[in-house]
């Protein structure tokens, strides 16, 4: 304070800007450091080579060794299937239930909404093993029904809070309005709530559908030997070391993120938009 | 993010429920209590039996699970987990926190483009961006390619499966998880605070630890929560980027079910893990409601 006024707009102002600067180089450099390994990915995928040592020539024959590889194809439609079941079941629990705890007071309310975020927070590793013991100690055989249970347990509380989120900006008077016109409860919420809440259900459905198709640890000790799902097929190729068919895979799946990435956006900018 | 602010409840025009109301409930609940609650009571259970020789579970009361995980072998893994953990959260922070901080002193529009490009690697799967580094540092890998055509290494390195690959594959896997959440608080810094305390005569360094910080401490904070605690039981990238040559709490608990079949013991590893994580939670949410009564 007792500085020189005009030292004090001069210094800060010019460390201000080299400071900014230096931000903006370390952003570029942490996103080269995000990006350029996915980027070599992708770009050895298409290698005519062996391995990723060397470019040998373009060439789609990982793609082809992709498509004709029958364990990684045959993970691939178990985990759309679990991942499929598993999103329709989250929407329904999730929706249904974030509308009747805003709905409703429930006695029991916030102890339920501090419930619903165990599985979202919880160490997966942890959740594993605990329904790995459960499904053992009921002598449920280990396969897609328990793979699928698991799975909807972390998915439907991500629902639940993104259409949540949504509801707290609805007009509570829409549904009132529902309801004075004659409408039983569950018409309005089929008739006026649900098609205001498409945006928040269709992007927590997306979410809840990744999230499945990604899960590993969970699924990890939940499966049965005919319910490998790709992240655990991937894993094991993964920890024996490099295969170029694994390169041929991430990029579709990484392709296939950016498109979700896109269109979740699209839709979080229609739901926030009142 | 949501991890740590629960989102109140907007209960202003709420009213009690009636039968439909819970009926309607029920099912919901029934999951939660059958696949969460019960699933974590009966591996508390667990962790106090005894297995047989084949491995089959004993339900006969015993604190041996709990003794041997505090022999100092497994201590040490302990450790050993929680210091990779600490170190990945560390750097993390050093690593996303100057990011975090510049997309949200941009405008909005750029704000938002730069915001997706930390959110394709969050939802790619961490397992793939740990194989792209496997693609880069295998002995067939880029980067020991690159190293021998220009001839500064006669054969191949071993680069993977060294403790910094594990820490290399570990900030890489969690490093959107820090930024996201610091960012959505930095969002919310009044920048006319930051400029109050130049004109009050802090320089940057006054500025930055004595505004600035305290106004993001929910971000860092959930970022902790997001990076810290799932790090420390993270089995599948120390697996991949080391070779499961240092054992982590995660592996010891992943062999218990695995081959060594000696689930009680690694129920006993679950719980202590769980009461860690609750502990560490607890006290996160503890500070943050401490830091809302000042407000």
């Amino acid at each position: 304070m007792s500085k020189p006024s005009f030292l004090m707009r001069l210094l800060p102002a010019s460390g201000l800007k080299i400071l900014n600067r230096g931000l903006a180089a370390w952003t570029v450099i942490v996103f080269i450091f995000l990006y350029l390994p996915i980027l070599i990915l992708v770009v050895f995928s298409f290698n005519g080579g062996k391995n990723s040592k060397a470019w040998d020539g373009l060439s789609l024959k990982w793609y082809e060794a992709l498509f004709s590889n029958t364990p990684i194809m045959e993970s691939l439609k178990n985990s759309l299937v679990i991942a499929v079941a598993t999103t329709i079941a989250s929407v329904i629990v999730g929706t249904t239930g974030a509308w009747l705890l805003h709905r409703y007071k429930y006695k029991f309310s916030k102890t339920l909404q501090t419930l619903i975020c165990v599985p979202m927070i919880m160490p997966e590793i942890v959740m594993g093993i605990s329904l790995l013991i459960l499904f053992t100690v009921v002598r449920m055989e280990l396969g897609f029904t328990t793979v699928t249970i698991a799975h909807i347990t972390f998915c439907f509380p991500f629902v639940l809070v993104a259409v949540q989120a949504r509801l707290h900006g609805l007009d509570p008077a829409l549904e009132e309005a529902a309801l004075d016109l004659g409408a039983k409860p569950l018409q309005a919420f089929w008739l006026v709530i649900v098609p205001c809440l498409k945006p928040a259900i269709l992007s927590g459905a997306l979410m809840a559908f990744t999230l499945s198709l990604d899960e590993l640890i969970v699924t990890f000790f939940t499966r049965g030997p005919g319910s490998q799902t790709l992240p655990i097929v991937v894993y094991g190729k993964a920890r024996v070391g490099l295969d170029l068919t694994l390169n041929a895979l991430s990029t579709v799946f990484v392709i296939t993120t950016v498109v979700f990435v896109f269109f979740s956006e699209y839709l979080r900018k229609i739901s926030t938009r009142k | 993010m949501q991890a740590v602010t629960l989102p109140d409840n907007n209960t202003g025009h709420a009213k009690r429920p009636r039968l439909f109301g819970w009926l309607l409930i029920t099912p919901m609940v029934l999951w939660l209590v059958l696949f969460v609650v019960a699933p974590l009571l009966i591996l508390l259970v667990y962790s106090f039996c005894q297995r047989d020789d084949m491995g089959r579970i004993v339900y006969t009361f015993t604190l041996d699970n709990y003794q041997r995980a505090f022999d100092p072998i497994y201590l040490r893994i302990l450790w050993r987990s929680v210091l990779y953990a600490a170190i990945t959260t560390v750097l993390c922070i050093a690593i996303g926190y100057p990011v975090a901080w510049f997309i949200a002193r941009q405008s909005e529009t750029i704000r938002n483009r730069l915001i997706m490009l930390v959110m394709i690697p969050f939802w790619t799967s961490f397992l793939i961006r740990t194989y792209a580094w496997i693609t880069i540092l295998n002995q067939n890998g880029l980067l020991n390619g690159l190293l021998e055509s220009a001839r500064i290494i006669p054969q191949p390195l071993e680069i993977l499966y060294t403790p910094s690959a594990v820490i290399l594959g570990l900030v890489y896997a969690y490093l959107p998880f820090m930024i996201l959440p610091i960012y959505g608080s930095a969002e919310k810094v009044d920048e006319s605070l930051v400029d109050a305390a130049h004109d009050l005569g802090a320089g940057p360094m006054r500025a930055f630890s004595d505004v600035i910080i305290p106004l993001t401490w929910p971000g860092i904070s959930a970022g902790i929560l997001l990076v810290f605690v799932p790090a420390i039981g993270m089995f599948a990238v120390t697996d991949l980027m080391g070779g499961g040559r240092d054992m982590l709490i995660g592996n010891v608990i992943q062999n218990q079910f695995g081959k060594a079949r000696n689930w009680p013991f690694g129920a006993a590893l679950g719980v202590i893990f769980t009461v860690l994580f609750v502990a560490a939670y607890a006290f996160v949410q503890y500070r943050a409601s401490k830091r809302n009564q000042h407000q």
